[in-house]
């Protein structure tokens, strides 16, 4: 067993990395720990939020956390000003064509997953993508591994393209415990057994991971998932102006 | 009511109070896009089918908030969500609702205006709500939760006190509010206590006489006691139905109020001003229409000063100034546009108003 402090899960960055889902699943948290787990593997990571439906808790949040990662942020320029105009720029294209490693932040649902239309042909001509779907049990439209699924033939529509691998981000935000997550496994599953579509991750907060490092977790598929590297911990990057 | 704690989920300010709508037997709703409340009209629209309900969304919020009058007529729970300059065009509307005594309930997720304004959060829709939504003598009752849990309560209480009174309900958020994420549990709700409507035209069948529901009334006299009943009512509104929260308010010198999303900020502004020693507590109105005089006229009492704290120039100070007639000094601190007033600039404040004590 490695202990907390060294343990990073199985990374296998391709040029670009698409991540879609469901509204409010999560998505650009994700975006952001991935953007930080290929940056810390010395990759050139460039993330783009092509978010086009929600206002506020963005990836333009993030703005000085990339920074200081050496990670290039491309933000829509209205993206938490008060221009209501969905703009994506000709940098997305540049970082999507030519970038090392590219995390594509997309808002929720097929309506988010329009704006991927028109860098379809662009991110297929790329040697490798994924496209990943992010699912949390606890959104009520999203908790069962049905409703997730019908999902992902909305997104692949919307986007023209075809999502590659699940992780699951079952979380109750600040409230998230072990044994949500615990429960939130047999969702996983059955999304992929209902699906074909392979797990990437189980995502779990970085404050529950130590116990899972020890070997100590209600569940044995948790350790196996560690075992396998398959465990991703996240660290929660989105904040509220009191908690700030 | 008890929340059942096994059935927590994760849910957005706006969508929560959309499903809270449903789970307190609202069937109706009628709206038109506009951030940040948008998530409304988007969760009713996958809910309303779902449930055998109708999500419609309508040429403009004029019409909306008509249809919104015509069902509540019928007698069913509907409602309506917008965002301020939505909110405004509704305003014709609301004054016809409250002038035919009927009761619904209304979101306004505010942003930065005046105009178009902004599409971050706001508290500037405050007198409107609570003053003058429309035109002629009338009142609606005003909630301002401060939490996703609460939105959802508040909601549920919003459809019930609606039915009780014959009037409009208002939910003011802000869009942090409603943009928000928190885990949630909805409370167990009691649908056989909806109210009977024997005012409704939802056909007579030969069986009764027709209900007549209408605002025109063109006898002055008549027209006057119509309004002095509905005064009337407003007045046991005032007695019964005034909420706030008081958070370390007893032994404090410098009470704030802050409604909405500005009181969780302002509540760390008043943690870090304990950990300084200085005595600050903090009013928080639930209910901004009754307005909860009672309350800030006590903490009148032993306060040396006030300090209102608002997403906007300035507006329910007008309202604390009022409830203890000017006895005690009230100062001001706000942002305005989409600025959020930020724990460390109200404990700035705090602080000057302490050093003035000493």
């Amino acid at each position: 067993m490695q202990d907390t402090i060294s343990y990073e899960p199985l990374l296998c960055p391709t040029a670009a990395t698409v991540i879609t889902g469901h509204y409010g699943s999560g998505k650009t948290n994700f975006a952001m720990n991935l953007s930080l787990a290929y940056s810390r593997m010395g990759k050139n990571v460039t993330l783009c939020d092509i978010d086009i439906v929600n206002p506020y808790f963005r990836s333009a949040d993030f703005a000085p956390l990339c920074e200081e990662h050496g990670i290039h942020l491309i933000t829509p320029p209205f993206a938490n000003t008060n221009l209501d105009t969905p703009i994506l720029t000709r940098q997305v294209d540049g970082a999507i064509t030519g970038g090392e490693c590219v995390i594509l932040d997309v808002g929720g649902d097929d309506a988010g997953a329009v704006a991927l239309g028109r860098y379809q042909e662009k991110i297929t001509a790329r040697e490798d993508y994924q496209m990943i779907l992010v699912v949390n049990q606890c959104r009520p439209l999203t908790a069962t591994a049905e409703d997730a699924v019908a999902m992902i033939a909305d997104i692949n529509r919307a986007s023209k393209l075809s999502i590659t691998h699940i992780v699951n981000n079952s979380n109750l935000g600040p409230d998230t415990s072990i044994e949500q997550i615990t429960k939130s496994l047999d969702y996983g599953e059955k999304i992929i057994e209902l699906s074909g579509i392979p797990l990437l991750y189980q995502a779990i907060p970085r404050k529950l991971l130590d116990p899972i490092c020890a070997g100590d977790a209600p569940d044995h598929r948790l350790l196996q998932l560690y075992e396998e590297r398959k465990i991703f911990p996240v660290d929660i990057f989105v904040k509220t102006p009191w908690s700030a | 009511m008890t929340e059942k704690q096994a059935e927590r989920v994760l849910m957005k300010g706006n969508e929560a109070m959309a499903e809270a709508a449903i789970q307190a037997g609202c069937r109706h709703f009628f709206g038109y896009p506009i951030t940040p409340s948008t998530e409304i009209a988007a969760y009713m629209s996958k809910r309303m089918p779902k449930v055998g309900g109708t999500y419609l969304q309508a040429e403009s919020e004029v019409a909306a908030i008509n249809m919104v009058l015509g069902a509540a007529a019928a007698g069913v729970r509907v409602m309506t969500g917008s965002s301020s300059p939505g909110i405004s065009l509704k305003s014709e509307g609301v004054s016809y609702l409250a002038g035919c005594d009927l009761p619904c309930v209304i979101i306004n997720v505010q942003r930065g205006g005046p105009g178009l304004g902004g599409i971050q959060p706001s508290q500037a829709d405050y007198w409107q709500a609570t003053k003058a939504w429309g035109h002629g003598d009338f009142q609606i009752l005003v909630y301002a939760p401060s939490t996703v849990q609460e939105m959802v309560n508040l909601m549920m209480e919003a459809f019930d006190k609606a039915d009780e009174y014959r009037i409009p309900a208002l939910m003011l958020v802000d869009g942090l509010l409603g943009q928000m994420m928190e885990p949630i549990a909805f409370p167990e709700k009691d649908l056989s206590t909806i109210p009977a409507k024997p005012w409704a035209t939802n056909g007579h069948k030969h069986k009764r006489e027709h209900n007549i529901v209408n605002s025109l009334c063109l006898k002055p006299d008549e027209l006057e006691q119509q309004v002095i009943a509905r005064f009337a009512r407003y007045d046991i509104i005032k007695a019964k139905e005034a909420q706030a929260e008081e958070y370390l308010v007893d032994d404090a010198d410098i009470v704030l109020v802050a409604f909405g999303a500005t009181a969780r900020t302002t509540r760390s502004a008043i943690d870090m001003a304990r950990e300084k020693d200085i005595k600050a507590g903090m009013i928080r109105p639930i209910t901004l229409w009754p307005f909860p005089e009672k309350v800030i006229q006590k903490a009148a009492n032993t306060a040396q000063c006030f300090l209102s704290v608002e997403m906007s120039m300035g507006q329910m100070i007008d309202d604390i100034k009022l409830a203890i007639n000017c006895t005690k000094p009230v100062h001001f601190y706000g942002r305005t546009g989409g600025m959020v007033p930020m724990p460390v600039d109200i404990l700035g404040k705090i602080e000057e108003l302490a050093r003035g004590l000493k």
